[in-house]
């Protein structure tokens, strides 16, 4: 029984074997379900030459933006990073690079990644920059571009609630690239916001199954709001 | 006259049939959402994995798990869903969802796009564009006919790198509402006041007029 007990106790022993040069799938949307303490003590290891792949980075000071700080990211793989103006000087320094992928793209990389599926076909990106030097081919009259699966070292994933076998579930649009990102760890972390016991979890709702969790911790979150917007 | 930003957003929600699933992207495409028919129902697609967005919350309501693909706080409203990136993706690349409408620096007589790039300024990325351009049979461009120098956005071949190839059927400008189709912009309505001559001048692309070219109404 206990050894399908992922928890842990202390932050160090969540992010325990992350190494220089390594690559970090995270899972958010913006700030939205980010896993605030993994990022964290990640900047406190002062682990660097990391690739990290996630849709955004963050803002200045929040989220994936504090690895900047210390210029712990080699490389980000992302769709979209307007929000951080320490990533534009980064960027433009030569001291990052940065991998734009298209979103959906990105979410069914990691998914491919997590389910074995090396590389897939896709209509997104043909015909532009992102399918230059990328294989082509034409299913029923329509083109696509061959684009390969990723998988990383570590996976960080914010879950609301896991049960101590690592079953998740995930709390409203928080939701969106966790569960892919959950699959596409060599090692994946899930910090969360309660942990049950097992079996108190509804099985037909589990998002993401402990199978694919190797460690769990409780943390605390400050959930920053980008934007928010009010109809009052 | 040319449109106002809300009149255009205004002419757009025209588009929509009771029963659609509709993505609209930041900016005018977002507006569209405040003129919806009151008698049909639409359910709004929002790409970071949420099917049937609500209005703005109140400050009481504001939930930092509750975004749209903007970042904004939003509710839900009655009978969505909710679900992971790569679902989401799966309904946009998949084409089940009816209706597109995003902004645009220039699309071209093919119906190419170009809506994320602009080369020598920092390029922030395409989000989730290419996926939705590659997806949707049922695509709508909203943007000005002319950028504020009075160049027309409308061109025989985009200059900007693409957002995606053959994609653009339906555009809806501050001066008219046009389809592309064998490779020419087609007139089909005018904007009230706006003269056919006004619009041949500012569509640098091979436009074609039909006898038949009507002037928009919005409701």
């Amino acid at each position: 029984m206990s050894g399908f007990d992922k928890v842990v106790n202390s932050y160090a022993e969540a992010m325990a074997g992350i190494e220089d040069n390594m690559t970090v799938i995270a899972g958010g949307f913006g700030l939205c379900g980010i896993p605030e303490g993994l990022i964290a003590e990640i900047k406190n290891k002062g682990t660097k030459g990391l690739t990290v792949v996630s849709n955004n980075c963050g803002v200045d000071g929040f989220g994936l933006g504090i690895l900047l700080e210390d210029k712990q990211i080699k490389k980000m793989v992302s769709s979209y990073v307007g929000e951080n103006a320490l990533f534009e000087k980064q960027l433009l320094n030569g001291e990052l690079e940065v991998e734009l992928t298209p979103q959906g793209t990105l979410a069914e990389k990691m998914r491919a990644g997590g389910a074995g599926i090396p590389a897939f076909y896709t209509a997104t990106g043909y015909g532009t920059l992102v399918g230059e030097g990328k294989e082509e081919r034409e299913f029923n009259g329509r083109n696509y571009i061959l684009e390969e699966s990723i998988t990383g070292d570590f996976a960080i994933v914010k879950a609301w609630k896991a049960d101590r076998y690592g079953n998740c579930i995930y709390r409203h649009t928080a939701q969106n690239f966790n569960p892919m990102a959950a699959t596409a760890g060599k090692i994946t972390v899930v910090e969360v916001e309660e942990i049950v016991e097992p079996g108190e979890l509804e099985p037909s709702q589990i998002q993401t199954p402990g199978i694919y969790v190797d460690r769990v911790i409780l943390g605390t979150f400050e959930k920053r709001i980008e934007k928010t917007t009010t109809r009052d | 006259m040319a449109l106002s930003r809300e009149q255009i957003a205004q002419r757009v929600a025209k588009e929509f049939n009771d029963g659609d699933y509709v993505n609209l992207g930041i900016g005018i495409p977002t507006l569209a959402a405040n003129y919806v028919p009151s008698d049909i129902d639409v359910m709004l697609q929002s790409e970071n994995g949420l099917l049937g967005m609500g209005p703005y919350p109140t400050a009481d309501e504001v939930d930092a798990d509750m975004i749209n693909a903007g970042k904004e706080t939003v509710t839900t409203a009655t009978g969505a869903a909710i679900f992971s990136s790569a679902e989401s993706f799966a309904m946009i690349r998949g084409g089940h969802v009816d209706v597109t409408v995003l902004g645009a620096f220039e699309v071209d007589q093919e119906g190419n796009i170009a809506s994320y790039m602009i080369p020598g300024k920092l390029v922030k990325g395409m989000g989730g564009a290419m996926d939705l351009v590659a997806g949707a049979e049922n695509i709508i461009v909203t943007m000005t006919h002319a950028n504020k120098h009075g160049e027309s956005k409308l061109l025989s071949k985009c200059t900007l790198p693409l957002t995606g190839v053959n994609c653009i059927t339906k555009i809806i400008t501050d001066l008219a509402v046009l389809e592309i189709s064998e490779g020419a912009f087609v007139l089909k309505e005018t904007a009230p006041g706006v003269s056919i001559e006004e619009i041949q001048e500012k569509t640098a692309g091979k436009l074609i007029v039909p006898a038949d070219v009507k002037e928009m109404t919005f409701s």
